[in-house]
């Protein structure tokens, strides 16, 4: 089956109010082109999931998130992220806030289609106050320790990008690691993958071997060729994480006019503007 | 060896909270608790498992900042769902993490400043916190130990105190272990009846005075309160001609 589509289509698919689930950590591998489409998009009131980064910054700084469920937000060079920190501090969304571990645990209950998972990391801290629709378990079993039940994080969509992918909906990393992506697709009713190029599927072990292509096609419903789609992420090893231009993003949290610059200039054009206005610098 | 800066001792300190791990994956944040958990497997506890601070093992000590260079020897692949599920969940780790505050029972934030609704600084989140402090042991390292750091009471509690894991129940605090604190000025323990902190040592030329007056509770401390010791030649030598010789830690810990 050809599932070849374009961010607008996926774009199209997507409700206000849904909950969608980002793929990638911090300032890696993140599907930014599908992000800027979002930011294009009337698309308001989401729940976001993720191990955030930039994408996070974006959708605070537009308002586009009603809840942010997330164990941190980083630029990973840049360790706090700017504009999600103005957001925040101006109590701009509601504040899921998570142990990293425990959105893993979410993610995979709502991968198993289960109701919750029981889980001791949380308990003691303040993430149980910060999240009061958490509730307890306690095992049936002779020790009778009490754990929070994680809820399963069921998510509308997820939105992922790879270094490489097939018509079909195979997908391929080619960096260090998968992060969590697998996860992310297993947990979301509609699956959209972008990727750097889409190749032929007998083409995925020139460049890896058979253990990188990690993402089937059972698992993906849309597949977006993007080249640069995860820039100014990085996406290793077909590019680094754009550091100068990652400095300008989170320079323009402290100057509004920098920030109307940099948006007009990379966030009010289409995705092809985008990559020829990164070239042309 | 009496030359030794504020932060090769920090470094020392830092090392030996590392000493007694044995086979255990060593992660330190910060730069002299990276120089100081490297410097520990480099010397005295080389079974020390660490990565390159991505997703590989290294099996060999990498200088600061020399993570992927060509002669680091790589081991295991250690993506971060290998370090949930192989260290984290198992409890084989010694983590060293940072602080923006920390209280007397050991409950550390550096989640945000102000309340959690609507913070007046928000800072990392929780990351990994709540997790690492309830599965496996860990240690903190403050470079700036003042008494908005050291704190009656934390704004947000990110890493779980002993206060805390005591009302959790032995069960569930089985794996709590909040083993050392080292700061710009001593290092502390929790080895009193209640758990709560204790000066171990003052770092050379810091009084227990001074750590008293920069700390915001009741500190516990025995009468005479040693110095912590120096830094052999040998591992002055690690520290400066191989693992910092830009002198990094110096400028995150001034003496």
């Amino acid at each position: 089956m050809d599932k070849r589509t374009t961010e607008s289509e996926v774009i199209a698919e997507l409700k206000s109010g849904m909950t969608i689930g980002i793929g990638g950590w911090g300032s890696r591998r993140k599907p930014m082109s599908l992000v800027r489409a979002i930011l294009r998009s009337d698309l308001k009131d989401l729940t976001v999931v993720t191990y955030g980064g930039p994408d996070v910054g974006l959708l605070c700084k537009y308002g586009k998130v009603k809840k942010l469920i997330y164990g941190f937000v980083s630029l990973d060079s840049i360790p706090l992220e700017p504009h999600f920190r103005q957001a925040r501090q101006a109590g701009a969304f509601q504040a899921g806030e998570l142990d990293e571990g425990m959105l893993q645990w979410g993610l995979r209950a709502a991968a198993h289609r289960l109701p919750f998972l029981p889980v001791r990391a949380g308990l003691g801290s303040d993430v149980v106050s910060v999240n009061p629709d958490f509730k307890t378990v306690r095992s049936p079993y002779d020790d009778g320790e009490e754990l929070i039940a994680m809820p399963a994080l069921e998510l509308d969509v997820a939105l992922i990008h790879m270094n490489r992918a097939d018509a079909s909906g195979n997908g391929q990393f080619l960096g260090p690691d998968p992060y969590f992506d697998d996860l992310f697709c297993h947990a979301a009713k509609r699956r959209f993958m972008s990727c750097e190029k889409i190749v032929e599927t007998q083409d995925f072990q020139k460049e890896g071997s058979v253990h990188t292509v990690s993402i089937n096609r059972l698992m993906v419903d849309g597949v977006i060729e993007a080249p640069g789609g995860a820039h100014f992420t990085e996406c290793l090893p077909d590019y680094p994480r754009d550091e100068a231009f990652q400095k300008e993003y989170a320079a323009t949290a402290k100057d509004p006019d920098a920030w109307e610059a940099f948006k007009a200039r990379y966030l009010d054009v289409s995705e092809a503007e985008y990559q020829e206005a990164v070239k042309s610098r | 060896m009496s030359d030794a800066t504020r932060a090769e001792i920090c470094a020392v300190a830092i090392a030996e909270c590392f000493r007694d791990d044995g086979e255990t994956l060593m992660s330190a944040f910060g730069t002299t608790a990276t120089v100081g958990g490297r410097l520990a497997k480099l010397t005295f506890a080389p079974d020390l498992f660490m990565t390159d601070g991505t997703a590989t093992a290294a099996e060999t000590v990498p200088a600061l900042g020399g993570e992927h260079a060509p002669d680091v020897v790589k081991g295991a692949w250690m993506p971060f769902r290998l370090f949930f599920d192989n260290v984290v969940w198992t409890t084989n780790r010694h983590a060293m993490m940072m602080a923006s505050q920390i209280d007397r029972f050991g409950n550390q934030n550096f989640a945000c400043i102000g309340p959690h609704e609507k913070p007046k600084a928000q800072l990392l989140g929780m990351r990994g916190a709540p997790g690492n402090t309830i599965y496996h042991r860990n240690s903190y390292f403050v470079p700036n130990h003042t008494a908005k750091v050291f704190v009656e009471k934390v704004d947000v509690v990110s890493g779980v105190g002993y206060d805390r894991a005591a009302e959790l129940g032995p069960a569930t605090a089985r794996h709590h272990d909040i083993h050392r604190v080292v700061s710009n000025r001593g290092v502390f323990d929790f080895e009193t009846p209640d758990h709560s902190m204790r000066l171990i040592s003052v770092h050379p030329g810091v009084s227990v005075e001074d750590v008293i007056e920069n700390t915001g509770f009741e500190l516990a401390h025995d009468d005479v309160v040693p110095e912590t010791r120096m830094p052999t030649d040998e591992e002055l030598g690690l520290i400066r001609d191989f693992l910092d010789p830009k002198g990094l830690i110096n400028k995150e810990i001034p003496s």
